[in-house]
């Protein structure tokens, strides 16, 4: 569905991403895990249209993205939820949640929009009951739930998630990802960047471990959980025991 | 619940509109009309200004220039090429409309103080051209013999004729803004305001619609502009300074950002305040700087939000 092959981003003369290749297929969740300031994000805005000036090739269902701005990567079917939500503090959580169909609006689609709406206030009930408030006032849970949403108003076929679970509490956390997995059930395909790796490798189908802006290891999800360097590195040295009590 | 809000939004546009007629009606004072009919062209300016300000967030300290180019625009195309002043409108801001976009083309890909740079020069660069360019703009000593405007048996020289005229354009104008501001692109504008980068990240072309709001910012200031020239009948490049693009700036922000009835309330103030303050006779502009000053320090929203405020603190109690 999402190919990327020796994809090289720059801030300026500083290589953040050093000739990365992924591989996404249809339905499934892939998560990217790592340290800060490994490559994560930069991938992610690259794939969006939001980081100009890329080198390598990223196809989307054959679709080349070198060039496309960020409205155009959005009218293919990929939806970002950014990190740190940027959601749109003053305005209306209906507001924020149409914002997210601003494209479908623009082909007149008034209709699907409604339907969609009423699907994203059903996906997330207390969106509902906060529908008229402001967004700045939601809670951080409530926040990421707006941005999930919000991304979904779009009807993306690859949703890119840069760090859902940052800042929240475990419990919600949890929420969240249950959210996740039963979009990659409804046939979502989800392109995680976590670093929470032990939550994004439990949902996740297939894993890269990203290391200073390349990939150093790469493998079904459950195959990284078992491996030894992403325990020691990621997934912390007590993890054994907590997931085997899990 | 959203059509209950713009219902109510309707019936207060109604309202006004109502008020207006009543004011032009029964106000038979020459002075007033003509001061009501000043604090309509401002409002003009500053709504412009608000959508671009308030709205998409975008400052512009160069605003008086499409201001200046819309006054003598229609003198230029009335006086020197004969036109009636009903083709020099449409031209006017058209032209107006054509510059914005080749200026905010490069300009609006800066944020920020950049931008405030970046307009504030071409501001001055359109302000020098106005008083260099003697023989078309009449230069320092400004241009003399703009024609009255008339519309088949109608003249609007007296001051209810004109009044009518220039808050027929600016309850036009609300409207055209009350829609924008409530449709798909008004949310996109405010979402630009709160951050491109998450505005640009929902398919908001934000390069292409910052650039659209400049445009129209424009082509009200050019109204504006018309509108003063055809009252006056004479114009000169202070008006169109840096110190009014300033005025405008300021109009926005007392009355209240991204507030179409702020722009009237900034609009009002800042139109009768030097009238009113003619009494403190050498200390007028310290007293006017104060006023301006506790506006700001009690009322930090602007006018609009800060007497909602207090109304509904009142309520409460």
């Amino acid at each position: 569905m999402l190919r990327i092959r020796n994809l090289k981003c720059y801030y300026g003369r500083i290589m953040a991403v050093k000739g990365v290749s992924i591989s996404v297929k249809k339905s499934q969740i892939i998560t990217l895990i790592g340290a800060n300031g490994s490559g994560k994000s930069t991938l992610l805005e690259a794939i969006c249209g939001l980081l100009p000036g890329w080198e390598g090739e990223i196809f989307f269902e054959d679709t080349p993205l070198k060039g496309l701005d960020p409205p155009a990567v959005v009218r293919c079917g990929i939806s970002l939820v950014p990190e740190g939500r940027l959601i749109f503090p003053p305005l209306s959580v209906l507001d924020n949640l149409k914002l997210g169909a601003y494209t479908l609006y623009r082909k007149h689609k008034h209709a699907e929009v409604k339907q969609t709406l009423e699907k994203m206030l059903d996906l997330f009930p207390i969106l509902r009951e906060r529908a008229r408030q402001p967004a700045g006032t939601l809670s951080g849970g409530e926040q990421q739930m707006l941005a999930i949403g919000r991304a979904l108003m779009s009807h993306p076929r690859l949703l890119l998630l840069d760090e859902p679970s940052m800042g929240l509490a475990p419990m919600m956390v949890e929420k969240i990802f249950q959210v996740l997995e039963n979009l990659r059930n409804d046939g979502i395909t989800i392109l995680l960047v976590e670093q929470n790796a032990l939550a994004a490798l439990q949902i996740a189908d297939f894993g890269y471990v990203f290391e200073t802006g390349s990939v150093v290891l790469q493998g079904p999800a459950s195959e990284l959980m078992a491996d030894q360097e992403v325990k020691r590195a990621y997934l912390g040295k007590d993890y054994g025991e907590f997931y085997e009590n899990k | 619940m959203i059509n209950r809000h713009l219902t109510r939004d309707r019936l207060l546009l109604a309202a006004f509109a109502l008020l207006i007629l009543c004011t032009g009606i029964f106000v038979e004072n020459y002075y007033y009309l003509q001061m009501l009919t000043f604090i309509g062209i401002n409002t003009l300016l500053a709504l412009g200004l608000n959508m671009l300000m308030g709205y998409a967030g975008q400052i512009s300290l160069g605003h008086a220039a499409f201001y200046g180019i819309g006054a003598y625009g229609t003198a230029i195309m009335t006086v020197h090429w004969h036109l009636s002043p009903w083709i020099a409108l449409p031209g006017t801001i058209l032209t107006a409309m054509l510059v914005a976009y080749i200026v905010g083309i490069p300009t609006l890909k800066l944020s920020g103080y950049y931008l405030g740079m970046g307009t504030l020069g071409f501001g001055m660069i359109v302000n020098i051209i106005f008083r260099e360019w003697s023989s078309v703009t009449g230069g320092a000593s400004g241009f003399v013999g703009i024609p009255t405007l008339e519309l088949g048996p109608v003249s609007f020289a007296s001051g209810r004729s004109y009044f009518f005229l220039v808050w027929g354009f600016v309850i036009l104008s609300f409207i055209i803004c009350h829609r924008i501001i409530d449709s798909r692109i008004g949310r996109a504008l405010r979402a630009i305001h709160d951050g491109e980068k998450a505005a640009a990240a929902v398919g908001v072309d934000t390069a292409k619609l910052k650039l659209q709001v400049f445009v129209l910012s424009a082509a009200f200031a050019a109204l504006a502009g018309f509108l003063y020239a055809h009252m006056v009948f004479f114009i000169s490049p202070e008006t169109f300074s840096f110190i009014s693009s300033i005025r405008m700036v300021t109009m926005v922000v007392i009355g209240g950002m991204a507030s179409i009835w702020g722009s009237l309330l900034g609009a009002s103030l800042l139109t009768l305040l030097p009238e009113w303050l003619q009494a403190f006779s050498e200390f007028e502009m310290v007293v006017y700087g104060l006023i301006l000053m506790i506006v700001m320090i009690f009322l930090p929203r602007g006018l609009t939000r800060g007497l909602l405020d207090i109304y509904e603190r009142a309520l409460k109690k």
